[in-house]
């Protein structure tokens, strides 16, 4: 084997942690980074994502459309949420911490009693392909792709839509965008169904690669909890960056010793950087330009 | 002689709810009551009560941290996994001959205690507050379940004592007092429930003093205003650093004594269904104040079990419920309001009896 394919290995196992990562992060990055609500109910809501991809492509659609479906469906159902539990929390951030939990005990264990301990899973699609001695799939390198695509849509919707620019003015000082007419409300609510949504489509992207059990979940958010926290506040400046910092840390640690140890190489990876900056990457770059 | 009377003067005060003959003689009476319980009860409904008690160590440590102190802590559970699957370690490996059991208690707690000065360190210096600190012991808890539970080969072990990976360590001696003749074995009845209580009503005495003490008030101003805290002179990160360790160790105690009771640990007591039981019992009873810990923590371990029965799967869609309108509709607690509604009737009938 030569040094190119070694490479590709490398940048392949990158890519996929990379994907990994953003991909579940950035949900929870926009409903924190907006809201400075941390929703413990975020693996319930890839769970959410990735069960209605299942029945709908069981169902017969196309795994794009069915994608979808879990997107729709899981943003609908954080409007719900947001309507319910979270607008009365908001002065509250430890107390919403709380109650999602709450909401993920009850997620998980109603699911367990409505569809039972396993959903038959969905194909990956795309077939593999082969560099050097291995073989790769090709779903990893669209997840890779999709991550980036994210990043890409999120980064627009902020900045050049009207909802984009009412949230930001909305996150920065919530009484003057009211004062000028904002509904504060309603846009708190778009952003939690966006965070929740996006929560829908990691579900949706990654049902096709894993077994799908009540507690699926509990796999992603240690991850997305981890980048969140090193990136900070801000989802681009933060996340996309932690993704990266991050996604080295564990391939590296993943292709050494193991999978486990990428998960451990990630925890003290977090320890380590909340204890030199608090205020994740993103609080040291902004601390940076002013 | 005066020191110690101050002491006990702090057995009552700002930071805790009850105060006064009639709170204290009803305390006197609960004890007594709870010290004649099993003459008038078998062997498994006292081992089953023993169970119950195991979990208010864990509750009352998380009202400390979080009802007290103001920094949620996922973690509790793991101090609890930590110092079960120590003592399991060392009691396998050592025996329990000459008292080691009650030895092996100590240091388990002491390993907890050691971790949560570790994490602690790195957590409260590096001024990590408020929603991060939660997460940051959440990953902590689900990093030492997932590691736990890929221990089932047999290279993991320490000494003669194997991990046995998700299926948990089991068999370790139960604590043993070494006694001239024959040395008592505190089985999961009547011998275990005795330490347990005295252990709880000590627990429970000794956080009464401390939370009134100097200490306490300083932990309540840093939870009302950290930076005010600061302003006047105190080390905010030393305080909660402290505060930290001291739950850490009383998760611990925890953890060895349900290992102890069951003779049994496993990865999961450590995961997130875990994690999340004593946020309930804490935040139904009211989590800043220890009677209502202790109260709320009781009452609702034994609805759930009363649910259990009648279908295990719904009981925990139950505590979700349960802890979602706790936080929405009684923040405080529903104990704790319950207790002060009474202690406000209390007061109005003796003043219109004066």
């Amino acid at each position: 084997m030569d040094i190119a394919t070694h490479v590709f290995s490398a940048f392949y196992q990158f890519g996929d942690a990379f994907a990994f990562l953003v991909l579940s992060a950035c949900g929870l990055a926009v409903i924190f980074g907006m809201m400075g609500v941390i929703n413990l109910a975020h693996g319930e809501f890839i769970m959410c994502g990735a069960y209605v991809t299942a029945a709908t492509v069981h169902a017969g659609l196309p795994l794009p459309l069915g994608i979808l479906a879990g997107t729709i469906v899981s943003a609908l159902v954080g409007v719900l949420v947001e309507l319910a539990v979270i607008r009365h929390l908001y002065d509250r951030p430890l107390d919403t911490i709380v109650a999602t939990w709450g909401l993920s005990l009850i997620a998980t264990q109603g699911t367990l009693i409505m569809v039972g301990s396993t959903m038959a899973g969905v194909g990956t699609p795309f077939g593999s392909f082969q560099v050097g001695d291995y073989s790769y799939s090709i779903y990893r390198i669209v997840l890779f792709c999709a991550a980036l695509g994210v990043l890409a849509a999120l980064y627009a919707l902020f900045n050049w839509t009207r909802f984009g620019v009412l949230a930001r003015a909305t996150i920065q000082v919530p009484h003057m965008a009211a004062a000028l007419g904002v509904d504060t409300r309603l846009i708190y609510s778009l952003t939690f169904a966006c965070g929740a949504g996006l929560a829908g489509l990691a579900g949706g992207l990654y049902a096709p690669t894993m077994t799908l059990v009540p507690t699926m979940g509990a796999t992603f958010i240690m991850e997305a909890f981890v980048t969140v926290v090193i990136g900070g506040a801000d989802v681009f400046l933060g996340t996309a960056p932690a993704g990266g910092v991050l996604a080295v840390v564990k391939s590296a640690m993943t292709s050494w010793q193991g999978q486990l140890f990428g998960q451990i190489g990630l925890l003290v990876a977090v320890i380590i950087v909340v204890r030199v900056l608090p205020k994740g990457i993103s609080g040291f770059v902004l601390r940076e330009r002013t | 002689m005066t020191g110690l009377l101050a002491m006990f003067r702090r057995l009552e005060g700002p930071q805790t709810v009850g105060r006064g003959p009639a709170f204290w003689g009803l305390f006197a009476l609960v004890l007594a009551v709870a010290l004649a319980y099993p003459l008038f009860s078998d062997g498994y409904t006292v081992g089953n009560t023993v169970y119950f008690f195991v979990w208010v160590f864990i509750a009352l440590s998380l009202c400390l941290i979080w009802g007290y102190g103001g920094s949620l802590s996922f973690g509790q559970t793991a101090f609890f996994g930590i110092a079960g699957y120590s003592y399991g370690i060392l009691t396998i490996n050592f025996g329990s001959g000459y008292g080691f059991t009650l030895l092996a208690l100590v240091m388990a707690v002491a390993i907890a205690a050691l971790f949560a000065v570790l994490l602690g360190y790195f957590m409260f210096f590096g001024r990590i507050a408020g929603v991060f600190l939660g997460i940051v012991t959440l990953a902590v808890t689900l990093m030492l379940e997932r590691f736990m539970a890929q221990t089932a080969g047999p290279e993991w072990h320490i000494g003669a004592a194997r991990l046995n990976g998700f299926n948990g360590m089991s068999a370790m001696p139960p604590l043993t007092i070494p006694w001239p003749g024959e040395p008592i074995v505190l089985f999961a009845d009547v011998g275990l429930y005795y330490l347990v209580l005295g252990l709880l009503a000590f627990v429970y005495l000794a956080l009464r003093i401390l939370m009134n003490s100097s200490f306490g008030n300083v932990i309540v101003a840093i939870r009302e205003n950290p930076e005010r805290a600061e302003m006047l002179g105190y080390d905010v990160r030393k305080y909660q650093l402290i505060t930290f360790v001291i739950g850490a160790a009383l998760a611990g105690l925890s953890g060895v004594l349900y290992t102890v009771w069951g003779q049994y640990i496993t990865p999961s007591s450590m995961g997130m269904t875990a994690a999340a039981l004593p946020l309930i019992w804490v935040a139904v009873g009211g989590r800043s104040d220890l009677t209502s810990t202790v109260i709320g923590t009781l009452v609702v371990l034994a609805a759930f079990q009363a649910l259990t029965i009648y279908g295990s799967q719904y009981a925990l869609v139950f505590m979700g419920v349960l802890l979602v309108l706790t936080v929405l509709i009684a923040p405080n607690g529903l104990v704790l309001g319950a207790m002060n509604w009474l202690g406000r009737i209390a007061s109005r009938l003796t003043q219109r009896a004066g």
